[in-house]
Parts: C-alpha cells; sequence; structure tokens
C-alpha cells in the first residue's frame, strides 16, 4: 500500500492530460536522464505549443517559423490540408528546429505520453544531434538562423512593395527551381555566419546610397568596353567554372540581374544550404531522435516515472514509427529511415557489449568496448548517411531484414538480377550500394555549368554526366531550363553524357523576351 | 527551457501564401477549363454535376532523374532468391523505380473540383451576348409581391380574418372564457329566480361570469395576424431560343450532331445570363413542324428540303407567342446548306424581312461530313446568306466539319468584342 502511493508521487503525470507544469516535469525529468545518462550535450530548449492548424502551416513552410511568402508555401498547405481532412494521414507529432534555442513544436492534441515521446525525440534526440554533428557544425549557424529568416523575409517583402510582387514571384519562382543545385557540397570557405551576412548587405546599401550621384549616369562610357575587351581571360578565370553551385554562378555572374534579385538568389541559396545536412543524415538523424527517446522513455518507466499504461501507449506509437514493411508488402515504399536509423543504432549498442566472434572481425575498433553511450557519441558527431552505413551496417542486420540487392540493366533480356542477398559473399556489395543510396553526391544528379560563351552570344554551358545512363526527367528539365535562361537572360545549353563521356542529348532554353526586357533589363 | 504557448497566435499565418496560390491557381484553372472542353463531350457537362482538373500550371519544377539507364536497389525481405536469380520484370517497366520516387512527389492527384457552375461560369467567362439591347432596357426587374406565411404585425387591409379567429378561439378554449350562452341562461335564471337568498348566488355568479368575459376578451390584440408578403423579383428578361434543323435526307448522323452540340452549347450560354430560357425545336424537310426534343435530335426523317418552310414556322410561332418587344429572340439554324433553287427567294425575303428584325442574333452553322474541307464548295444557302448578310443585321454564320471545330467556331462568334462584328465569319 505504501509504496503503491509513494509510487504514484513519482509519477510525472496520470492519464492522458497534460498542463503547463505538466510539461516542464516532463522535460526536468527527460533532461535528467539526457544530460546525466546518456551524456548528451544539448542546445537550450524552448518548446512552444500550437495547434494543428498552426502545425500545417509550419509543415507547408519546410518547418520553419518564419518565412518569405511565396505561393509555393499555400499551395503545400492546401495539399497537406485536403489530406489530413479527409483522413488519409495524421500530422507529423512534432517538428524540431535546428536553432539555438533549439525549438520543438508540440501539438496541443498530444496526449501527455506523446509530449513526453516528443519532447524525448525532439529536444533530446535531434537538438543533440543538431548541436555536435560536424555537418551542422560546418555548414548551418544555429544562432543565426531565425534572425536571418526574419531579415529574408522583410527583405522579400520590401523587394515586393519596390518591384512589384510579378517580378519577385518570379525571380522564386527560378530560384527555387534550382535550389537543389544552388548548395556547395565541398567545404572550401569559412564557416557560415548568417549574422554578418545580413550585416554586410545593410552596410553595402547604405553605401550604395551614400556615393548615389545621379551625374554618373551621363559620363559617357566609351572607354569601358576597351577594357572589358582586356579583362576576358581574367573574368573566364574569375567566373570560377567549372562550378556546380548553379544558384551561386548566377548570382555572381548573371550579367543582367538586378541587385535585387542577386540577392533573392542569395537568400534562396542560404535556405538550402541551411537544409542540404538535413538531407545528408535523414537515417541517422531520425535514428539518434528515436534511440535517444526510446532510451528516456525507458528509463522513465524503470524509475517509475511513467506508469505501465503509459509505457504500453509509447511503445505502441514507437513500435508503428519503427516499422519497416517488407519489400513485397504493400505498404512498402524503401527503407523507413527511422527503423533503419534506429536498429542500427541498437545494433551498434549490441555489439559495443555483447559482440560475437564475428563483429569483432567487421567491427574491431567498437566491439566489447563497453560504453555503448561513449561510441554512439562518437558516430553521431562524424558521419552522415552515407558513411554510417558504410561503417556500421552489421552482417547481423542485413540477415535480420534479408537484405538483397536487385542489379536491373535495361540490356539484360532474362529480367532483373538478384546480384546479392545476405551471405558471405553479399554483406559487402549490401552494403556498399545501401551506403551509395544515401549519398546525395551520389543520388542527385552531377549538373555543372562548364563554360560560357563570353566573346559571342554568352551562352551558358551546362553537362549532365548521366551515370548509369539514367537521364534527366525531360517534362521538369525543360521548365528549369527555361527559369535559368531567363535568369541568364541569354540562351542557355544543358548537354547530358552518357557512361562513355560522349554528349547524346541536347536541351536548349531561350530567354522570355519580356521577361527580358522588363524585369531582367 | 521556455515553455511557450503558441495556440493563440494570429491563426492562418499563411493565408496570405493560400492567397497568393488561389490567385495563380485561377489563371491555371481557367485555362484548364477552356483546353479540356475541347475534348469533352457537352454531354458530360450538362449531366456532370462536377468537374475535376489536374493543375499543370502550379509544377514547381526541379531537376531529377528520369529513370531508366542500370539500376541498383537494396530491398529488405528476401524469402527465397539466392544471388544470380533472375526475377521478370513488371510489365511497366521500372515499376520498382516509381515507388522509389514516390517519396517526394506525391502532388501528382493535386487537383481542383469545380462544380458545374464554377465550370461554366469560367468556360463562358470571355463570352457576350450579341446586342443586349432590350436586356438593358428591362433591367429593373418587376417586382410582384408573393404570399408568405403570417405575421403579426402589418396593415388593416391584410388582416388574415380566419387565422386571427382561430387564435383567439383558442385562446379563449384555453383560459375559459365564459360562454355568451352561458351568462344569457345564467341572466334568465337569475330573471325567473324568486328566492331572494338564491337570487343573490346566481347575481354573484354572473357577475363572477362577465367580470371574467371582460378580462379574457372576445379578440385579443396578440391574436392578430397579418398576411406576410414577400417581394420577389420576377425577370422580365426573357429568352427564347429557336433552333432550326434540316432533317432531310442529305444530312448525315455526323452532321446531326455537328448541330446537336452547337444548340447545347448556345442554350448553355443563354441559361448563364438569362432566368429563364425557352426552346423551340424546328425541323423541317420540305416541311417544317414544331416538335419536342427527343423527336428532333433522335426521330428520323426523310424528304426534300425547303428551308422557307421553317422560317415561315418560325415567325408565326413569334407572332403567337414571343412578343419580340418583350422577348429576346436567337435563333440557331444548322444545314448542310441544301436548299430548292426555287425555295431561295422566299427563304431571303423571309429572313430578311420578318425573321432577323425580330432576332437577336441568328447564327448559320452549315455542317459537313467529318473528312469534308471548311473551306468547301458554296451550297445554295450560303451563297444566299451571304448576299444578305451586312454589318446592320443581327446574323452570323460558320462553316463546321469537325467536332473539335464546334467550340472554337462558338466562342468566335460569341466573343466580347465581336458582339458588333458579329456578322463577319
Amino acid at each position: 500500500m505504501k509504496t503503491s502511493t509513494r509510487h504514484k508521487e513519482k509519477l510525472l503525470f496520470e492519464g492522458a492530460d497534460w498542463d503547463f507544469p505538466t510539461l516542464q516535469r516532463i522535460h526536468d525529468a527527460c533532461e535528467d536522464i539526457a544530460l546525466g545518462e546518456l551524456g548528451l550535450d544539448v542546445y537550450p530548449n524552448q518548446i512552444e505549443v500550437i495547434t494543428s492548424e498552426q502545425m500545417l502551416d509550419a509543415y507547408s513552410s519546410t518547418g520553419m517559423p518564419l518565412f518569405y511568402r511565396h505561393w509555393s508555401f499555400g499551395k503545400h498547405f492546401a495539399h497537406h490540408e485536403a489530406f489530413y481532412r479527409r483522413g488519409m494521414r495524421d500530422l507529423a507529432y512534432e517538428i524540431v528546429i535546428n536553432s539555438s534555442p533549439c525549438i520543438s513544436y508540440l501539438m496541443e492534441e498530444n496526449t501527455a505520453t506523446m509530449q513526453t515521446l516528443v519532447i524525448a525525440h525532439a529536444a533530446f534526440g535531434h537538438n543533440h544531434f543538431f548541436k555536435n554533428n560536424y555537418l551542422f557544425k560546418l555548414w548551418t549557424d544555429a544562432e543565426g538562423i531565425l534572425d536571418y529568416l526574419d531579415f529574408a523575409k522583410s527583405y522579400i517583402s520590401r523587394c515586393e512593395e519596390r518591384y512589384g510582387e510579378v517580378a519577385v514571384e518570379r525571380t522564386l519562382d527560378a530560384a527555387h527551381a534550382l535550389m537543389s543545385h544552388g548548395v556547395h557540397r565541398y567545404a572550401g570557405k569559412t564557416q557560415v555566419d548568417l549574422r554578418q551576412e545580413e550585416k554586410r548587405l545593410q552596410e553595402r546599401r547604405a553605401h550604395e546610397e551614400k556615393i548615389f550621384n545621379d551625374l554618373w549616369r551621363t559620363v559617357p562610357v566609351g572607354l569601358k568596353r576597351n577594357k572589358s575587351d582586356r579583362d576576358l581571360e581574367h573574368r573566364r578565370a574569375a567566373l570560377g567554372l567549372p562550378q556546380d553551385n548553379i544558384l551561386y554562378f548566377l548570382e555572381k555572374s548573371a550579367p543582367r540581374l538586378h541587385p535585387w534579385q542577386r540577392e533573392i538568389l542569395r537568400i534562396v541559396r542560404h535556405v538550402a544550404q541551411y537544409f542540404h545536412p538535413q538531407r545528408q543524415t535523414k537515417v541517422m538523424n531520425e535514428g539518434t531522435a528515436t534511440y535517444v527517446h526510446y532510451n528516456i522513455m525507458q528509463r522513465l518507466h524503470e524509475r517509475g516515472q511513467l506508469s505501465d499504461g503509459n509505457h504500453f501507449e509509447f511503445l505502441k506509437s514507437h513500435t508503428n514509427v519503427v516499422f519497416q514493411p517488407m519489400y513485397d508488402d504493400r505498404r512498402f515504399s524503401g527503407f523507413n529511415p527511422y527503423a533503419l536509423g534506429f536498429a542500427m543504432m541498437q545494433d551498434i549498442e549490441r555489439i559495443v557489449t555483447e559482440p560475437t566472434g564475428e563483429d569483432r572481425d567487421w567491427f574491431p575498433d567498437i566491439a566489447g568496448r563497453g560504453d555503448p553511450m561513449a561510441v554512439l557519441r562518437d558516430i553521431w558527431a562524424n558521419y552522415r548517411d552515407e558513411s554510417f552505413v558504410s561503417q556500421f551496417l552489421s552482417p547481423s542486420l542485413m540477415r535480420r531484414w534479408r537484405m538483397f540487392q536487385l542489379h536491373d540493366d535495361p540490356e539484360v533480356q532474362e529480367g532483373i538480377l538478384v546480384s546479392a542477398i545476405h551471405d558471405e559473399r553479399g554483406y559487402r556489395r549490401i552494403r556498399r550500394q545501401l551506403s551509395r543510396d544515401y549519398d546525395i553526391g551520389h543520388t542527385d544528379p552531377a549538373i555543372e555549368i562548364v563554360d560560357v560563351d563570353l566573346a559571342g552570344d554568352r551562352r551558358l554551358l551546362l553537362q549532365h554526366r548521366a551515370t548509369n545512363d539514367e537521364f534527366l526527367e525531360e517534362e521538369d528539365l525543360k521548365l528549369v531550363l527555361q527559369h535559368l535562361a531567363d535568369l541568364w537572360s541569354y540562351d542557355v545549353l544543358l548537354e547530358e553524357l552518357d557512361s562513355k563521356e560522349s554528349v547524346v542529348r541536347k536541351h536548349v532554353a531561350h530567354p522570355r523576351t519580356s521577361s527580358r526586357q522588363s524585369e531582367f533589363a | 527551457m521556455h515553455i511557450i504557448d503558441r495556440r493563440l497566435n494570429p491563426r492562418g499565418k499563411s493565408l496570405e501564401n493560400r492567397q497568393r496560390f488561389l490567385r495563380r491557381a485561377k489563371d491555371a484553372v481557367e485555362q484548364a477549363v477552356k483546353r479540356s472542353l475541347q475534348n469533352r463531350s457537352i454531354r458530360d457537362v450538362l449531366d456532370g454535376g462536377e468537374v475535376t482538373l489536374p493543375i499543370g500550371g502550379m509544377a514547381e519544377p526541379g531537376l531529377h532523374r528520369g529513370g531508366g539507364g542500370i539500376q541498383d536497389r537494396i530491398l529488405p525481405g528476401n524469402q527465397k532468391f539466392v544471388e544470380g536469380d533472375f526475377i521478370k520484370r513488371p510489365p511497366a517497366s521500372g515499376g520498382g523505380r516509381s515507388s522509389e520516387a514516390g517519396e517526394g512527389d506525391g502532388e501528382d492527384g493535386f487537383r481542383f473540383v469545380l462544380t458545374r457552375e464554377e465550370f461554366l461560369n469560367i468556360f463562358l467567362e470571355d463570352l457576350e451576348l450579341p446586342d443586349l439591347a432590350k436586356r438593358r432596357l428591362s433591367e429593373t426587374e418587376e417586382v410582384t409581391p408573393q404570399r408568405a406565411g403570417f405575421s403579426v404585425s402589418g396593415s388593416p387591409s391584410n388582416i388574415a380574418v380566419g387565422r386571427t379567429t382561430r387564435l383567439a378561439m383558442m385562446r379563449r378554449l384555453a383560459l375559459h372564457r365564459p360562454k355568451v350562452e352561458e351568462i344569457e341562461a345564467l341572466q334568465k335564471q337569475i330573471d325567473e329566480c324568486d328566492n331572494a337568498e338564491e337570487r343573490l348566488v346566481l347575481e354573484d355568479r354572473l357577475r363572477t361570469l362577465t367580470l371574467k368575459s371582460k378580462r379574457i376578451p372576445y379578440i385579443d390584440p396578440l391574436d392578430v395576424r397579418y398576411r406576410r408578403f414577400e417581394n420577389t423579383p420576377k425577370p422580365v428578361v426573357k429568352a427564347v431560343m429557336f433552333c432550326l434543323m434540316d432533317v432531310s435526307g442529305s444530312m448525315s448522323e455526323h452532321m446531326k450532331d455537328l448541330a446537336k452540340r452547337f444548340y447545347l452549347l448556345l442554350y448553355l450560354f443563354l441559361s448563364q445570363r438569362y432566368e429563364k430560357v425557352e426552346i423551340v425545336f424546328i425541323r423541317h424537310t420540305e416541311k417544317a413542324e414544331e416538335v419536342d426534343e427527343e423527336t428532333f435530335f433522335y426521330s428520323p426523317a426523310t424528304g426534300g428540303t425547303l428551308v422557307s418552310s421553317a422560317l415561315a414556322v418560325m415567325r408565326s410561332i413569334v407572332a403567337a407567342r414571343f412578343d419580340p418587344t418583350e422577348w429576346n429572340i436567337y435563333a440557331a439554324q444548322a444545314s448542310d446548306g441544301d436548299n430548292s433553287y426555287s425555295d431561295g427567294a422566299l427563304t431571303g425575303q423571309l429572313l430578311q424581312q420578318e425573321i432577323l428584325p425580330a432576332c437577336q442574333y441568328f447564327a448559320y452553322i452549315e455542317v459537313g461530313e467529318e473528312d469534308g474541307d471548311s473551306s468547301m464548295s458554296r451550297s445554295p444557302l450560303w451563297t444566299l446568306y451571304q448576299e444578305i448578310r451586312s454589318a446592320a443585321l443581327p446574323l452570323a454564320m460558320r462553316k463546321v466539319c469537325r467536332r473539335n471545330e464546334i467550340f472554337p467556331v462558338f466562342h468566335d462568334l460569341f466573343q466580347k468584342k465581336a458582339a458588333k462584328a458579329g456578322a463577319t465569319p
């Protein structure tokens, strides 16, 4: 009797209801385990309670709390809403933002158990990952992002006032179409500092305004031509070709863009770059968060802070999240990053604590080291999906999931070849291939700007190297090239090279004259 | 740690985005509607309550691979394969690929659903009825009062006597108002009564009853009901559409189908613009008759061709039922262009002097065989009408051979700016 009442005192909450003090208690309990027992290192947390409609809002603007205005976000909202209203899809339980403080959105509809799960998952799992993973450290600026987005939003709305919504929308449409090719893939420059970025622009603008003198317009420009002729060689080098960051190239070199258009390209590019690490760490990020929430929830239950019933409710959601349908299941749609990530994290824990002989052969560095959290923290900090899979996908997990590899060569008449299965001969091949599937350098089409005909008609030349002879989808390509040509203001030619390095397809786009004269001239 | 309650933040943060999206979508929908009607059969528009449209102009393109080439994939759940097995390709090649690509682009099914009304509004948006003079004149709609139940207030002339007395009686019964007979009987009793004591009792009762009957009036203001009238606007604008069709032997099924499509479009169009549209079907061979829709389109008939007969029937119907000062009269005539040589003069005269002055618009559609040429040789009727035609007359003529030409021709005839110039081919 006595023990059970004491037990009750320890409970964080009873039933499904929660209020703000409950959230505080939940957070503190999770924090105790996350920092004290798991040794996580996180940004300060900010938890925001929102309604389902606000969740839809956040969804449709790629999860960011403040974002510039664009019709496509309205489209996504309508799309998500339609699905949600018809009950075809649930809303995500949470959205978490890589910022400092780290903002997690909680939906008011969630039960207390779900709020605990979300706090453990987002406010500690994702938060730790954001703060410690090298890609995020290198490419994102958690302190500056919200201020930068605020700046971007007001900058773009000022542009709309000055230059008209249509012109801004056209520029944004074009920039969005090229967004996936607006990132620097390799670290070559100094760390991003978005606050500096904003200051830099303000200073430049102030300077321009200070030195503005209308008389300069009337100065004859005859000499300039000569000078540009002399500079031609120099400029070709300065263009920095070849260049795979198309937006960057346009921002710096497109001849007829207005300064405000360059700034919009820059904003879109920064946003793309900000999300770039997330694309490369889906499995790891979700796996980390899932592993963290699972351990925190287990510990809460062990400590008697979570009742059996609520723990059972948690297990049910958890099982749904990490469910992996097999390839012949109707629900199958590729690997579930939550499932694969979580399974690999648990597998690593097993290897560290109770290794088999096979594990010792495959993972001599970590097998039997005895401190799973230290090993995992190290992995979370230093890998991305591609390297993570290629290093830590174990034979035992491949067997458990019964993985196999299909090789589909259209030239082969017999059909699709089963080129590897989960056996001694197949482990390495499967692991290599799966790791490649997570390498966005390999999955995204490799497109580069290779030349500009500066002396002639200023035509921009791009090349796509089709790995395995898989060419670009033409319908979309046409539209994207049109956008590209509009920004560049001259013709654009894209060549596709097959695996033998010979040009097999050519696509040309001409700038739309109207935009050339009115918007971009 | 901070906990912030954002639930009371202004809602609809994405409202602006949604509005922008709708603005953009509207253009796309308009284009899609126009395009869709080129191929859609008109029946569908008439029958279908909803029209569903995929949105093409709303795409957000991006550079991605289109499938094909050599593909390698890792899948979970192998139960039966060993290395070196071959699996037959699914009939649609790259089926496995599509499920993989499905991850990012779940928006193929993004559709707009328009009701028939919305669809028609968009569809007919930039069309205009030619010569709306009459309509403009009579745009002040006539208002007629219509009975609409009862009300507790109103003018004395509108008292609903039956309803009022019924309510009064209900009240009287409910409150036990003494009946007149009852009082009269009591009075009589008093008059006949000898005993003084009894008489006092009776008089007392009488007093009570009279008092009560005074307190509970026979008709209380509460009972009074008035007839209520609502003013219903009655459209004075009336339109009638005459469909004239040659059903002689030379008209093939294909030609009739073309004609029918044109009539349907015209009807749709008119019914968008007018409250009520009457339709009169007149078919003719060498003699004309007014028929119902079923007979008009589907009942076979053969014979020669006398166009004047149809015009004559139309004239008499107009005279009998559709006074041109009150009605907007539209006529559409479809024919393969044949007419008896001897009939030409009469037809011309009828059309020019009787029919056209009465009409808002007279459209002549010359239909041809599917493999025919739009610029086919001049038919007797075409030649005749062309002679009559002048800028001042509301006569338009077109040649149509293929189904998909119907809408463009229709669109042409009723284009907003072309209202006056409708007579040029």
